[in-house]
């Protein structure tokens, strides 16, 4: 419960922030601390430094334009929750996140930085094929989230490098997009996640995004089960089969705990395929 | 009056929603220091050598020290003695327990070394600069695994790591029913290590007075005299005449606070030594790997049956994981509340237990909700549930037949045990009843047509409370009488402070023990305050655990206002001239009158007045009005139950919804329905917590994978529906208050109800029996495998 | 390195030089004394450190004191207005929602911002609500019990 020492700077804009990262090098970013903080509490995270830019308020906020919506990576899981401009898979992820104390401070932007397996909104990114805006001192990049998660607590971003935004596609009629989680019930983080959107035109699937996180080092594009429903009139059946193809994506680095080994994760990541793929399904009537 | 039997509102609330609860870790003294502790990440090492000096040289920090500073004393400070336990049968051999370790580490959070420091914060960065130099040596922490020849020995004086070997029961007559059985049932079981994890961490704070020699600790303990028993006879050496050990309000126990800790004996020893008040207060990973832990017991079990579904014979055969040291009443809780238990609610002429007390090296296992009686509700039950199956019988139907009748009352038990009073019938029908149960399964089998996994889980449930009788207790192996004590003292302008022993963290004595006080001298209850958790305040006191409290401490309580109400009428009848035997003592009033001259009364009040200004007392009585009771009760309490639950699993994941759960309890006479039912579904949802979800893991090398509540599933509102619950009340025999104890039937009958649903709902595909924690891993693993397997 | 902050607690403002890492629950107890707000684990799990920071309910024991910097703070001890307590307090009494206490100051500062946000709850918003507050004594019946009764007494 006793955090270890660190030095402390406060950025009040995105170039303080940039400047502060030069002048300290190793120092980690604190957004809304509840990937950090937890890892201090216990002392297994010590950082030295942190540039806290929590109150960079240009940081903050949901925005709709030209079939975009863009995220702040301050905005918080309560926030994206609420919102109705995001896709259901994110809202609803965000929703699954911790509990509401935990949801009114963790930020879009932290969560993804942080990268843990077990952790929601990767997933959906995935899914969404959303795009992840950074800055360094070295100029603004973007990032496909495939390639932004490169691995367990490991990201594409390069020291001094801060996420800025997150942009998914805007809900387009027809499609409809839905997370589904199998919890660990100690900690409540996934075990399985799965995100899932489709779009449905004249009755077929035109489009479809399935990813799977929580088992595996980052989040896997379902390939195999996206190219079972493209094309396809989607019926619960079709579904059922389609969500079998996950086995083909998940490759062989699972991973395990005391709660739930290999083969359990393996299986539940068909099931909670279908269950996602259902749900996104009968969003688009809505839609 | 009539508070008794009502749901009062609980006069202790105020302070706690509004943020003023006396946790110990709230206290705040002047020049206090922090203390942090250094403890081993090995399960099984020796310490070749620990260097402290860097961590004292720190700034900000005031001393360190080791388990060879403690044993051997400083200047300031006297040495302290080894942990003693508290409870030991004949021929229990005891492992040596330092409150530090010295030559060796015995569990991952065996402490080595504290930390004092101006700043909590401090205290923990200097841990980080304390060098061990270990020894690993090889782990052992399977109970049965310890005992065998070869397994690491732990403490060099314990031949086979076996401190005790227990046994009870009638062995002829039993191996008699076996061979004369229709039909045995046998079952290997697991009950699965659990981490008590109460909502307040354990803390202590110690104060030394050094002109007057004078030590005060605070500890977050359900029994704070017991603690200063301990300090003062074995492990600090100060006299209990100066020395004063509060409980002030304690954030839960479930028995995790009753024994004596290494840290109070560490902490008022390190602050004798550096004449600062000190403060510990655990943080919850470190509560992980120190307090104890509970249940822990691999049981090979059998019952003989006839055809008929008559219960012949019970035997059991227990390795009971000690942990690495003996806690303080660890070698009661697997022996005598545990094979003592084993006829259950039923008619079982032949029944023989043994259980082999194993150390290990994992945290020390000791008393947890229920401690023991959950173990032997468990495989009875199951047993009794697989016996029903074999014999083609319905589970309800099964239990009925066996139950000891109400006529048969007192019944003795070949376990040693008295039943006092029951109506196991009563108790079954009422919930069956409540279930609806024959429409449970007609539902159950619409269900079944559909491939849903819902099972039905029943269970009848006894256990004994309120220990216990001093003659028997001692004799068994405890090292202190479990009376209680009771002080009713009036003060001269008629209100009453009461003294108790028992000590609430969370049972709301302050208002149930006011009730009954309020009942029985006549007086609103705002007059009665009700003093626990000091012992410079109360006489003595042996705590709260054991669903004990109301049983004997509230029973001290009558006791002494019966004496004060024998004086009370003796005064009023001398100042109104009349005979003591034509007095009425009006509890309805508060007043004494003259029968049939209800004008010629005193009130209480006058008559306390009376008593302090002793100006016209009865001959040779002596001024002032109090009394104290010290309780001995005649015989443990038998609280019982019938639970059923329903539940669904779900076949795709294992996941497990509990839809209904019924609950009947008979926990005798009730004081305060409103907290009697809170105890219940308290303990209900902590007995779930072990069938689903909970389990204190090590592995091989004696490592706690469960080390924090990210890997300890504790449950949660969410998993839950609203119980429903019922009340028998056979009143016990054995304490003027007719009361059982509330405080574990729930947690006692809750584990083996889910459990025994879950088989149930699994029964179709052939599935006889699955270990504890039923998760969902666990239950999709065994539907895959299952004959049906996935068919629908 | 010490880090000035001005933070406003149950309306008043205290001005303190803390270290960074000092978590904002230590800051409370220790620094202000007010030891209402109770730690109960060291995961971020338990939320017997739930306040309110800016109007949310936050776990005290995540948030940095320097992360609180000219913030407003409601701890426990500031819900009761003028010696009058809060409904929710006041319904956790009546309906026996506590029983050792520990968990409950946090309980109840969660079920305010529950019930602010959410005014007729159900019983499963409830209990899927306070999912990240720990009760081990109550089995949480009457704490949704309470909140109920609670969000009623506000119609």
């Amino acid at each position: 419960m006793y955090p270890p020492e660190f030095e402390y700077y406060q950025a009040s804009s995105i170039s303080e922030a940039l400047s502060l990262l030069g002048e300290h090098s190793g120092a980690k970013v604190l957004a809304g601390g509840h990937s950090l903080i937890p890892a201090m509490n216990i002392r297994l995270a010590d950082p030295g430094v942190l540039i806290d830019i929590g109150r960079i308020s240009d940081l903050k906020g949901i925005s709709t334009r030209n079939g975009s919506v863009r995220i702040g990576a301050l905005t918080t899981h309560a926030m994206i929750a609420a919102s109705d401009s995001t896709p259901q898979a994110l809202s609803e992820a965000a929703g699954k996140i911790g509990d509401p104390q935990v949801r009114n401070r963790g930020t879009i932007g932290g969560n993804i930085a942080h990268a843990d397996p077990g952790s929601d909104l990767p997933t959906v990114l995935t899914a969404l094929g959303a795009s992840i805006h950074t800055t360094s001192a070295a100029g603004e990049r973007t990032l496909a989230a495939s390639d932004f998660f490169t691995g367990i607590l490991e990201t594409a971003l390069n020291e001094g490098e801060i996420v800025t935004a997150i942009e998914v596609p805007a809900p387009a009629k027809g499609s409809g997009s839905a997370y589904a989680k199998l919890a660990n019930p100690a900690s409540r983080y996934a075990m399985v996640g799965v995100a899932a959107t489709v779009t449905i035109e004249n009755g077929k699937c035109t489009a479809a995004g399935v990813a799977v996180g929580g088992l595996t080092p980052t989040a896997t594009r379902a390939v195999s089960v996206e190219a079972a429903l493209v094309g396809e009139t989607l019926n619960p059946d079709l579904i059922a089969e389609a969500a079998q193809a996950v086995q083909n994506d998940l490759g062989d680095d699972i991973l395990e705990d005391i709660h739930a080994g290999a083969e359990y994760r393996k299986a539940m990541a068909a099931v909670f395929v279908k269950r996602a793929l259902t749900a996104a399904m009968e969003r688009t009537k809505a839609g | 009056m009539g508070y008794v039997g009502e749901s009062v509102r609980r006069v202790e609330d105020p302070r706690f929603i509004q943020g003023q609860g006396k946790y110990v870790a709230n206290l705040q003294l002047p020049g206090m220091v922090y203390a942090a502790i250094k403890r081993s990440p090995y399960a099984h090492a020796k310490i070749k050598g620990i260097d402290v000096e860097a961590a004292r040289n720190m700034e900000g920090v005031v001393a360190v020290f080791t388990g060879e500073d403690l044993i051997k004393g400083t200047k300031f400070s006297s040495p302290c003695g080894a942990i003693p336990c508290g409870y030991v049968p004949s021929d229990t051999k005891v492992p040596t327990h330092h409150p530090l370790a010295i030559d060796k580490v015995n569990h991952v959070g065996d402490g080595v070394a504290v930390v004092v420091a101006e700043s909590a914060y401090t205290a923990h960065d200097a841990l980080d600069l304390i060098e061990v130099d270990y020894e690993p040596l090889p782990a052992v922490v399977d109970a049965k695994a310890a005992a065998q020849a070869g397994a690491p020995l732990i403490h060099e004086e314990i031949a086979d790591n076996t401190s005790y070997h227990w046994v009870l029961g009638n062995k002829e007559q039993t191996e008699k029913a076996f061979a004369e059985a229709d039909q045995v049932v046998e079952l290997d079981l697991i009950n699965q290590r659990l981490i008590p994890n109460a909502m307040e961490p354990r803390a202590v704070t110690a104060q030394w007075n050094k002109f007057d020699e004078h030590m005060t600790v605070w500890t977050s303990s359900q029994n704070p005299h017991i603690i200063r028993l301990l300090l003062s006879g074995f492990t600090l050496g100060i006299p209990e005449n100066k020395l004063r050990v509060i409980s002030p309000d304690v954030g839960g126990g479930f028995g995790s606070k009753i024994f004596h800790y290494p840290e109070e004996v560490i902490v008022p020893w390190v602050a004798r030594a550096v004449n600062r008040p000190v403060k510990w207060v655990a943080r919850r990973s470190e509560s992980f790997m120190t307090d104890a832990h509970g249940r822990d017991h691999v049981t090979n079990c059998k019952m003989a049956l006839k055809d008929d579904g008559a219960i012949t014979g019970l035997q059991v055969y227990t390795y009971a994981n000690m942990g690495a040291y003996l806690s303080t009443f660890a070698p009661l809780i697997p022996t005598a509340l545990y094979i003592t238990l084993f006829s259950g609610l039923y008619k079982i002429p032949a029944i023989w237990g043994e259980t082999w007390g194993i150390i290990t090296n994992t945290v020390p296992v000791d008393a947890y909700r229920g401690a023991g009686r959950p173990e032997a509700a468990y495989l009875l039950e199951r047993l009794v549930d697989l016996a029903a199956r074999e014999l083609g019988m319905d589970v309800v139907e099964f239990r009925r037949k066996n139950l000891i009748p109400a006529d048969e009352f007192p019944y003795q038990t070949p376990v040693a045990m008295v039943y006092d009073s029951g109506n196991y019938k009563g108790l079954l029908d009422k919930a069956e009843e409540m279930a609806g149960y024959q429409d449970m399964r007609k539902d159950q089998a619409e269900a079944r047509k559909e491939g849903r996994l819902v099972g039905i889980g029943v269970s009848g449930c006894i256990e004994a409370s309120a220990p216990g009788p001093s003659p028997i207790v001692t004799t068994l192996g405890s090292a202190i009488g479990l009376y209680e004590t009771g002080s009713v003292r009036v003060h001269p302008t008629g209100n009453v402070s009461v003294f108790t022993g028992s000590h609430s963290h969370g049972q709301g004595h302050e208002t149930t023990f006011a009730q009954v006080v309020a009942d029985e001298l006549g007086l609103p209850m705002e007059a009665v305050q009700i003093v626990h958790g000091d012992t410079d305040r109360i006489p003595f006191g042996t705590g709260t655990y054991g669903s004990r409290s109301a049983a004997i401490g509230a029973s001290a309580l009558v006791k002494s206002a019966e004496k004060i109400r024998e004086k009370v009428t003796r005064i009023a009848a001398h100042q109104l001239e009349a005979a003591v035997e034509d007095m009425v003592y009006d509890r309805e009033n508060g007043t004494i009158h003259v029968k049939g001259s209800p004008d010629k009364a005193k009130t209480f009040a006058e008559v306390a007045f009376a008593t302090y200004y002793a100006a016209d007392l009865p001959e040779g009585m002596e001024p002032g009005l109090e009394s104290t009771t010290f309780y001995d009760p005649s015989n443990f309490t038998f609280p019982n139950s019938a639970h059923i639950a329903q539940v669904e699993i779900d076949r795709d994941t294992g996941e497990v919804t509990i839809e209904r759960y019924i609950a009947v309890d008979d926990v005798g006479k009730v004081i305060n329905p409103m907290i009697v039912n809170g105890q219940i579904v308290g303990g209900v949802v902590q007995g779930v917590g072990q069938a689903l979800w909970e389990h204190g893991k090590y592995d091989e090398y004696g490592q706690l994978l469960s080390g924090t509540m990210m890997d300890y599933a504790l449950p949660r509102a969410d998993q839950f529906p609203n119980l429903e619950t019922g009340r028998i009340e056979t009143p016990s025999p054995h304490n003027p208050l007719g009361v059982k104890g509330a405080g574990e039937m729930g947690t006692i009958a809750a584990t083996v109800t889910i459990a025994n649903a879950i088989m149930d709902a699994l029964a179709p595909l052939g599935i006889r029996h699955i270990d504890m924690p039923l998760s969902a891993e666990k239950l999709w693993q065994t539907i895959q495998s299952s004959d049906n397997g996935g068919a629908n | 390195m010490n880090i000035p902050v001005s933070i406003t607690v149950n309306g008043v403002q205290h001005r303190q030089d803390v270290e960074p890492r000092l978590l904002l629950v230590h800051f409370l107890r220790d620094v202000l004394g007010l030891t209402g707000t109770n730690i109960g684990c060291d995961t971020s799990q338990c939320g017997a450190c739930t306040v309110h920071l800016d109007g949310m309910s936050v776990k005290s024991c995540t948030v940095l004191a320097v992360q609180a910097d000219e913030s407003n703070v409601t701890t426990i001890e500031g819900l009761a207005q003028d010696g009058k307590l809060h409904p929710m307090q006041q319904a956790f009494w009546d309906h026996h929602g506590l029983q050792c206490g520990y968990c409950t100051p946090g309980m109840i500062m969660a079920a305010v911002k529950l019930v602010e946000s959410n005014p007729n709850p159900s019983e499963a918003e409830i209990r899927h609500g306070l999912e990240g507050n720990y009760c081990r004594c109550t089995g949480y019946e009457n704490i949704v019990k309470s909140v109920r009764a609670a969000a009623g007494a506000g119609d």
